[in-house]
């Protein structure tokens, strides 16, 4: 079978699957019998975390940069986006809907706001990549999360997004929607969550990729070698600040945004889940996701506290993962999904990226290089 | 006039307590180039040390001594914590790469204020006043307070006595050495993880000083307490030039009054009193932007 | 990379058997058995001090309901959970009892900001809820499963303004509030209005940011301004601390709050500092009415002589009107529960006589009091959309009468001022108050 015959009956397939899925999930269920609400929550939510881990696996497991701070670029893409289906669109969609149909209308305002949400959170991720991704990687990761506190705080301090009362629709003295309209279904989060892992994965397996995975393993070699880093360190880290803004937007029109949910404690949440999958490895990251997503929810049914605990146990986890296989629970591994693959990458793409030993993060122990590269950035 | 130097005290105050936090970072920095994500959470495990100690002595009441025993009592507790997270944490971690270091910086963190938000529940609670606060009034309506004059006096004395130990004694000496190179001081004879334990041990106590004096002035203390200002504090080391000691005292003043002035003034110039905690980080990226090394971070040399 | 499979497929087959499948279809009969009723709040988080209080005033009264038989001969059941009081965990944490547990209506939260988030998920399921003290004006207008059992914030905002300006006699107000709660923001705005038309001036208006522990900056701006009163609708996590560090700064203008700054460790943040000031409240735990002190009674009784709360005595009531809904209901079958709540009338609680409007809020009074040597004493209630009442005597300690708390049935008509006190005093009550010591109110607060 040619293999863009067999990539399309994978779209196929997943779009089916998906469908199906969102169908057992709505309020009527697929053929009256349905998932509980409770989980359809869960699975969400794991789905926008899916987005979330593998867009920050880009810029941290693979270009081997550290930001703390993607919890911004997901109150970027929310806000931005909400900001728009509340003052903006409304008027268009009712246009629309008049030609197209409703669903039709609303399909076509929530691409384009998820799409503005994404660039919004993009251009965010250049003004803060920019002057920061020069420096040093642990400046870089005060930069991102001081970034990510200036955004929430510039959020509670504008009232025209709700402020600190969270944003439900508009606010009094301006005209617009009063409440955000819940676009999101598990449809949209799960076509979204696929094409994340697959624009990722294809950007790892090509030349853009190579070079940011030399970044991460010497920087200093990579410029060497003709590698603009800079450009490309910059490139990254826009395009998983514009997943995050994806990631926003989609929760956005699930949840009401509330500044409350996008502190830092969610940034670590989010690196946790690639630590624990494995950085560079984005089928680590979709498994750090989903384990972070379900395994609290089942400790709270344990009895004894165990729950209480749980974010002890994750850092726990966290510190002795690092300790003893600073590569992840997958290291740089993949699994199961070759078929992805572009087909002209055959030859060198079988090999994922970190297969045979590419990708120990670490190992380093060459402090002369360190002290090096601490003059030329002092 | 009266409203500016009180804003100027309470400014200089809260920046009293940045420096000495960031002095903990600073040294850390310069000598294993860690960011000790954690450093922050040992200002809480300080303010709940003393928390502990005065309860458990019945401490109720203003008492002089009682301050003294609470004071020194989380200086040690805080040191301690400080060196089993060095040796039991850090350690293990040092030969690897930077980004894995700071992961574990990060769960150490995590791990700390969990630990005591499961522990003690998120919630604050009162710190008990060892000390009958008041205020004296210097001129029109500038007064300053009992508490206030204590942080001053108390951070003072801390800074020279840390100086001292830095620059006039052998351990100082071979702080010094190790923080200019680690593998030449090791071939010097220097016991380098004893001299990165005290490192640790020297910048947690600061940082368990300024948990109690906090909990003076501001008699509330909870797990999460640390990570402002452990952020603001680092950001003040960064001012300063990171490594550099002089420059993580006047990067923590500097911060706590822009911040005073912004809740104060700013209101004049459209910036709302809420943006106070903006400011840091602000100047933080200003920083990055035009003078990465810090306002002094050139200019000395001698780092620790 | 077997291994690695092992522990992906025993996830997935985890995941997968949480999930499982249901019927869809209206859950709205009755499934008969114990009434499972499901209480959500902060219990690990930064206000676990609201949540925990709710709880235990939850818990009291289903307790107590259940040694007297039940509801119709049926148990009740409270399932307790934690959304550490963040507003997405809330909005699960609900999902979770309505859809795994299986509750037949909810209790909670106490903040505004979390009912708000998980009231929807509330109303989709067509699960009644009564928040015990939410305070915001937008929770019960997310639908008609909503109800509150407390007053709202535009009256605590203008009990306040008329308890300055009346009582007080203050001209000239300043503002410090929290910009991060949505509950400190109304109170400010309410204030504001009601304390400008009251003739008053806002001399000078200060923000801070929870968790926020240095007000020097904004305080001293303040005092330049010299205002009679400052108003501080904050939650006590932060009041403590300011008040301290008003006297710190030498200011003596009296300090002013709500019912956030209600909670035992109040004393333990501010001390001494604290008198002298005032809050607007739900209920007075010195009230002598033999309800009341029989409720308080119970209460310490039951958690180690830990007084109750206004939240534990608004859970109390939450609980106490679900439970007489359902009995007049006669089962939980949804609309038929829920209309019986939007009917409750003249219910008598501890926190005042209940009666639920059209827009599913308690129309009760409120009641000031000052905070004096680690208790709050009652100063004066007063009623909705009405005049205040000042406290009746002297000596409320010997003759208040109950009447004047517990104010008779037409105060749910807006506009009433049903001060049934006969001796009132004159203006300025605060002045010839003796201390009011009573043995009730001595407590380990």
């Amino acid at each position: 079978m040619p293999t863009f015959v067999k990539r399309l009956l994978g779209a196929l397939v997943i779009v089916f699957a998906l469908w199906a899925i969102n169908a057992a999930m709505s309020k009527e269920g697929l053929f009256g019998v349905g998932i509980p609400l409770y989980q359809v929550d869960l699975w969400k939510m794991a789905g926008i975390n899916v987005i979330l881990a593998v867009s920050l696996n880009l810029i941290n497991g693979f270009t081997g940069q550290f930001s703390i701070g993607h919890v911004g670029f997901m109150a970027v893409g929310a806000y931005s986006s909400a900001y728009l289906t509340v003052y903006a669109t409304q008027g268009i969609e009712q246009q629309l809907a008049a030609v197209l149909g409703a669903q039709v209308a609303a399909a076509i305002i929530f691409t384009f706001v998820i799409l503005v949400g994404a660039l919004a959170a993009a251009l965010a991720g250049l003004i803060v990549g920019i002057p920061t991704l020069r420096l040093r990687g642990d400046y870089l990761a005060i930069a991102t999360l001081g970034f990510a506190e200036i955004i929430r705080i510039l959020i509670v301090n504008v009232n025209k997004i709700g402020a600190a009362t969270g944003f439900r629709g508009a606010v009094e003295p301006w005209p617009g929607r009063t409440t955000i309209p819940a676009y999101t279904d598990f449809m949209w989060i799960g076509i979204f969550a696929v094409i994340t892992i697959v624009v990722i994965y294809n950007i790892v397996n090509s030349d853009t990729g190579r070079a940011l995975v030399s970044i991460r393993e010497d920087e200093l070699a990579a410029t060497a070698m003709g590698v603009n880093t800079t450009r490309y360190k910059v490139t990254a880290f826009v395009i998983s600040a514009a997943f995050a803004g994806v990631a926003g937007a989609l929760y956005g029109h699930w949840r009401l945004p509330h500044p409350a949910d996008f502190t830092f404690t969610r940034s670590f949440e989010i690196i946790i889940m690639i630590v624990l999958g494995g950085m560079g490895s984005i089928t680590g990251s979709v498994l750090g996701a989903l384990v972070i997503t379900f395994l609290p929810e089942l400790l709270r049914n344990i009895p004894g506290g165990v729950y209480d605990y749980r974010l002890v146990i994750y850092a726990a986890l966290l510190i002795l993962i690092m300790i003893t296989r600073p590569q992840g629970m997958l290291g740089g591994r993949e699994f199961g999904f070759n078929w992805l693959k572009r087909p002209q990458k055959r030859s060198e793409g079988d090999e994922a990226v970190g297969g045979a030993g590419g990708v120990q993060i670490a190992e380093r122990d060459d402090p002369v290089a360190d002290k090096k590269q601490d003059k030329e950035n002092r | 006039m009266d409203t500016f130097v009180q804003q100027l005290i309470n400014g200089l105050n809260v920046g009293a307590i940045y420096a000495l936090i960031a002095l903990g970072y600073t040294m850390v920095y310069g000598i294993l180039r860690l960011i000790n994500f954690a450093h922050g959470d040992i200002y809480m495990v300080g303010a709940f040390a003393g928390f502990f100690i005065a309860n458990g002595m019945g401490l109720a009441g203003p008492s002089w001594g009682g301050l003294l025993v609470v004071l020194v009592g989380s200086m040690i507790t805080a040191a301690l914590v400080g060196m089993a997270i060095e040796r039991f944490a850090y350690r293990p971690v040092r030969k690897y790469s930077r980004m894995t270091t700071l992961i574990t910086a990060i769960g150490v963190s995590l791990l700390m204020e969990n630990l005591f938000v499961a522990r003690f529940g998120g919630q604050g609670r009162g710190f008990p006043q060892l000390l009958q606060d008041r205020a004296y009034h210097l001129f029109g309506n500038a007064a300053i307070s009992k508490s206030q004059i204590l942080i001053f006096a108390v951070s003072i004395a801390l800074m020279v006595l840390l100086q001292w130990i830095i620059f006039r004694t052998k351990v100082g000496t071979a702080m010094r050495a190790v923080s200019f190179n680690l593998n030449s001081a090791k071939l010097m004879g220097i016991n380098t993880n004893a001299i990165i334990t005290f490192t640790f041990a020297l910048g947690s106590a600061l940082a368990a000083a300024a948990g109690v004096l906090t909990a003076q002035y501001s008699p509330t203390i909870d797990p999460l307490m640390g990570i402002t200002t452990g952020l603001k504090a680092f950001v003040a080391a960064v001012l300063g030039g990171i490594g550099n000691i002089p420059g993580a005292v006047l990067g923590g003043l500097l911060i706590g009054v822009a911040e005073t002035m912004v809740v104060g003034y700013g209101a004049n110039f459209g910036i709302a009193s809420t943006y106070r905690d903006a400011v840091a980080f602000a100047i933080l990226i200003l920083v990055l932007l035009l003078r990465p090394s810090g306002l002094l971070g050139t200019t000395v040399q001698e780092k620790v | 990379m077997r291994r690695t499979f092992l522990a992906l497929g025993l996830i997935i087959t985890i995941i997968a058997a949480m999930t499982g499948c249901t019927r869809r279809g209206s859950n709205c009969t009755d499934p008969g058995g114990v009434i499972k009723i499901g209480v959500y709040g902060d219990l690990s988080g930064q206000t676990s001090s609201f949540g925990q209080s709710t709880k235990n005033g939850a818990q009291m009264a289903a307790d107590e309901i259940n040694a007297r038989g039940g509801i119709g001969g049926r148990q009740i059941q409270l399932i307790h959970e934690d959304d550490q009081g963040e507003p997405g965990k809330a909005a699960t944490v609900v999902a979770k009892l309505i859809n795994q547990d299986g509750v037949r209506a909810l209790i909670g939260e106490v903040a505004s900001s979390n009912s708000i988030a998980a009231a929807p998920n509330a109303q989709d399921a067509k699960v009644p809820m009564i928040t015990p003290s939410s305070t915001n004006p937008k929770v019960t207008e997310i639908g008609d499963y909503i109800f509150r059992v407390c007053f709202i914030d535009p009256f605590q905002g203008e009990v306040m303004a008329k308890f300055a300006a009346n009582t007080l006699k203050a001209k000239r107000a300043a503002i410090l509030f929290d910009s991060n709660s949505d509950y400190s923001k109304g109170l400010t705005r309410f204030f504001q209005e009601s304390f400008i038309k009251l003739g008053g001036q806002i001399v000078s208006e200060q923000a801070y940011a929870q968790r926020d522990r240095d007000f020097s900056g904004q305080l001293t701006q303040i005092r330049s301004a010299s205002p009679d009163v400052i108003y501080v609708p904050g939650y006590y996590q932060e009041v403590g601390v300011i008040a301290k560090q008003a006297k710190q700064l030498g200011i003596n203008a009296p300090l002013l709050g709500g019912d956030g700054w209600d909670s035992p460790q109040l004393w333990d943040l501010g001390g001494e500092a604290l008198n002298g000031n005032y809050i607007s409240n739900h209920y007075s735990v010195d009230d002598p009415s033999p309800a009341i002190q029989k409720f308080v009674a119970d209460f310490k009784a039951k958690y180690n002589g830990v007084a109750p709360d206004a939240l534990a005595a608004l859970a109390y009531d939450a609980v106490m009107v679900l439970a007489d809904s359902i009995g007049r209901a006669g089962g939980t079958e949804c609309s038929a529960l829920r209309n019986a709540i939007a009917q409750t009338k003249d219910f008598k609680g501890v926190t005042g006589v209940i009666s639920l409007n059209a827009e599913r809020n308690a129309i009760k009074p409120a009641v000031v009091l000052e905070l004096r040597n680690r208790q709050l004493v009652y100063k004066e209630t007063i009623q909705p959309g009405g005049a205040s009442a000042p406290p009746p005597t002297a000596s409320p300690s010997a003759s208040m009468s109950p009447s004047n708390t517990n104010p008779p049935a037409n105060t749910n008509a807006t506009g009433a001022n049903t001060n049934a006190s006969p001796a009132a005093n004159t203006a300025g009550g605060n002045t010839n108050r003796s201390n009011t010591n009573t043995g009730a109110m001595n407590t380990n607060r």
